[in-house]
C-alpha cells in the first residue's frame, strides 16, 4: 500500500495524470524504473521504521512469535488508517503509464504487455532474492538468524541489524510489488495492500514457511488454484476455492509443499 | 590472567542464577566448571559471551572490561564459544556452518584456508560431510561442526558447554581426546561438563558450581581424589560416562 501511494505520488512528481497519453520507448522505462525505485525506498523505509518503532522493543523483551504476528496485523491497520485519513478511503486513479497491448497468442490465451512486465519482474526479483540470501554474507547471516538466533548471534552476527536488513528488504520487494499492482490494476486505495498481504502469507505457509522457493511456488500455485477455481465455478468462489486448497494441504503436509525438503534444498 | 570473572551476579527475572561467581583462566589452561543441573555452568559460558545481562560483577578478558560487550562482539576479540546443545544451524550445510564460524573475518581468505585445514585435520569426517545439511548429522558430528566452527575464528579462549551431551563412550572420549589436541596447539579452554570424571582427567583446574556460586576450586587431579568431589559427581565410579 505504501508502495502503491508512493508509484503514484512518484508519477505526479514526474508530470504523468490520469488521461494522458500512454509512455513508450525510453520515456516509458525511464518512468517506470523511477517509479518503481521511488516505491521501493517509500516501502523499505517504512518497513525499516516499523521495525524499529514496534518489533525491536518486543525482541528485547523477548516476546513469543505469536507478539510479532499480532503487531503485524496492528501496524498494517494503522498504515491504512493513517492513509485513509490523510488520502480519504476512496479509489484513487492510477495513471495508465504502459499501453495494455496484446504481445502474442498462445493455445487461445493472450499475452499482454502489463502481463508479461509483471511476471518477468517477479521472475527478476525472485532470482536476485534468492541469490542474495544463499549467497552472499549477508544472505548467510540471515538464515542463521532465522534458524537459531542465539547461536547467531556468538558466531558475530549482529542481530539487531540483520533483522532491520531483512525488513528493508521485505519493504523494497513490497514497494516493486505495489508499483506493479498499480500498473497493472491502475486502482489505489488505502487498504489496496491488505489482502494481498494475507495472500503472500498464505503463499509462504503454503509452500513452506522459511523458504524463498517455496514462497515462489506457493505463490504461483495459489494464483493458479485462483483463477482455476474462479473459471470453474464462477468469480465469487475465487477466493473460497484457493483457501480451501490450502486447508486440504496443510492437512496433507504441514509443513507446506516444499518444507520437508528445507534442509536438502540448502545444502 | 586471560579470563578473570569476579563477584558476577546474574538474574533470570527474580531468580538469581549467578550469585557471585569469580573465577579465572589462565593463559594455556583447561579449566573446567563441574556441577548438576541448575548449578549455573551454562549461565556461567552465556554470561562471559554476552547472551545474558550481568546485574553485578565485572568479567574482564585480556584486561578488557566484557560487562555490556554485545555478544556478536566477542568473536572478533578473540572468544568462540561451541554451545550448549550444539546450535547447529539445521538447513545449512556442514560448510555452510563452518563459514558461520568465520562471519566476522570474511575478508580474510588465507586465515579462512587455514583454519579450515586445521578443523578438517582435527575432524576429518567433517571434510568428508561438508555438503550435508547440518540437520542430518549424527550427535557426535554435529559436536565436531559446532568445535570446528568455533575455531574457525581462530580464538584465544574456546569454550564448550557439555560437549560430551549425549554422546557414547567411545565418542566421548574422542572428543575429549580433540580438545586437548586443540589446547596443546595453544587455544586456551574453558570447558564445562556434567561428565566430571572425564572433565577432571583432561583439566588443569577445576571449579566446582552449585546452585550459582563456586563452593570448590582445586586442581583437577585433586578433586579427582576428593572424597565429596566423588560422592556428588563421580559417583564412585571414575570410569563410568556422566
Amino acid at each position: 500500500m505504501v508502495g502503491i501511494f508512493a508509484s503514484l505520488f512518484a508519477l505526479h512528481g514526474l508530470g504523468v495524470q490520469p488521461g494522458d497519453p500512454t509512455l513508450s520507448g525510453a520515456a516509458l522505462m525511464g518512468t517506470l524504473l523511477v517509479v518503481t525505485l521511488v516505491a521501493m525506498a517509500a516501502s523499505g523505509l517504512t518497513a525499516v521504521a516499523m521495525e524499529r518503532i514496534a518489533y525491536r522493543p518486543l525482541r528485547r523483551r523477548g516476546a513469543p512469535r505469536l507478539a510479532a504476528l499480532i503487531t503485524a496485523i496492528g501496524v498494517s491497520l494503522f498504515l491504512q488508517e493513517l492513509f485513509a485519513a490523510r488520502y480519504g478511503r476512496d479509489e484513487l486513479g492510477f495513471p495508465r503509464v504502459l499501453e495494455k497491448r496484446q504481445l502474442l497468442e498462445i493455445a487461445g490465451a493472450n499475452v499482454r504487455s502489463d502481463k508479461v512486465l509483471v511476471v518477468v519482474a517477479a521472475l527478476l526479483l525472485m532470482v536476485a532474492l534468492d541469490r542474495f540470501v544463499n549467497r552472499s554474507r549477508l544472505g548467510r547471516g540471515i538464515r542463521a538468524t532465522a534458524q537459531d538466533a542465539e547461536t547467531a548471534a556468538l558466531m558475530g552476527v549482529d542481530i539487531n541489524r540483520v533483522v532491520m536488513l531483512t525488513f528493508l528488504l521485505g519493504g523494497l520487494l513490497a514497494g516493486a510489488a505495489g508499483t506493479l499492482y498499480g500498473v497493472f490494476f491502475e486502482a489505489a486505495r488505502y487498504n489496496i495492500g491488505f489482502l494481498p498481504g494475507i495472500k503472500a502469507f498464505t503463499a509462504a505457509v503454503l509452500g513452506g514457511i522459511g523458504n524463498i522457493r517455496g514462497a515462489l511456488v506457493g505463490g504461483l500455485s495459489l494464483g493458479l488454484l485462483e483463477n482455476w477455481g474462479s473459471t470453474v465455478l464462477g468469480g465469487e468462489w475465487k477466493d473460497v476455492f484457493a483457501f480451501s486448497v490450502l486447508v486440504l494441504v496443510l492437512l496433507f503436509r504441514p509443513t507446506g509443499l516444499l518444507g520437508e525438503s528445507l534442509g536438502k534444498a540448502r545444502a | 590472567m586471560l579470563l578473570e570473572l569476579s563477584d558476577v551476579h546474574v538474574h533470570y527475572g527474580q531468580v538469581e542464577a549467578l550469585k557471585g561467581v569469580s573465577l579465572d583462566v589462565d593463559q594455556g589452561e583447561i579449566v573446567t566448571l563441574i556441577g548438576g543441573n541448575g548449578a549455573g555452568k551454562t549461565t556461567t559460558l552465556k554470561t562471559i559471551s554476552g547472551l545474558r545481562p550481568v546485574t553485578r560483577g565485572s568479567i574482564r578478558f585480556e584486561g578488557a572490561e566484557l560487562v555490556g560487550v554485545p555478544a556478536h562482539r566477542l568473536v572478533a576479540m578473540g572468544i568462540s564459544q561451541a554451545p550448549e546443545g550444539r546450535g547447529i544451524f539445521p538447513g545449512m550445510s556442514v560448510m555452510e556452518n563452518l563459514e558461520m564460524g568465520a562471519y566476522t573475518r570474511a575478508g580474510d581468505k588465507a586465515a579462512f584456508a587455514r583454519n579450515l585445514d586445521r578443523v578438517f585435520e582435527l575432524f576429518p569426517r567433517l571434510a568428508e560431510r561438508r555438503r550435508q545439511p547440518g540437520g542430518t548429522l549424527s550427535g557426535g558430528e554435529q559436536q565436531m561442526v559446532a568445535i570446528g566452527r568455533a575455531l574457525m575464528a581462530d580464538p584465544r579462549l574456546l569454550l564448550l558447554d557439555e560437549p560430551s551431551m549425549g554422546l557414547a563412550p567411545k565418542l566421548v572420549a574422542q572428543i575429549f581426546a580433540i580438545v586437548e589436541e586443540i589446547n596443546r596447539q595453544g587455544t586456551t579452554v574453558l570447558l564445562v561438563e556434567q561428565n566430571a570424571a572425564q572433565a577432571l582427567r583432561r583439566a588443569d583446574r577445576a571449579y566446582v558450581l552449585e546452585t550459582g556460586r563456586v563452593v570448590k576450586t582445586a586442581a583437577a587431579d585433586e578433586l579427582l581424589d576428593d572424597e565429596t568431589v566423588k560422592a556428588a559427581y563421580l559417583g564412585g565410579d571414575v570410569g563410568s560416562a556422566s
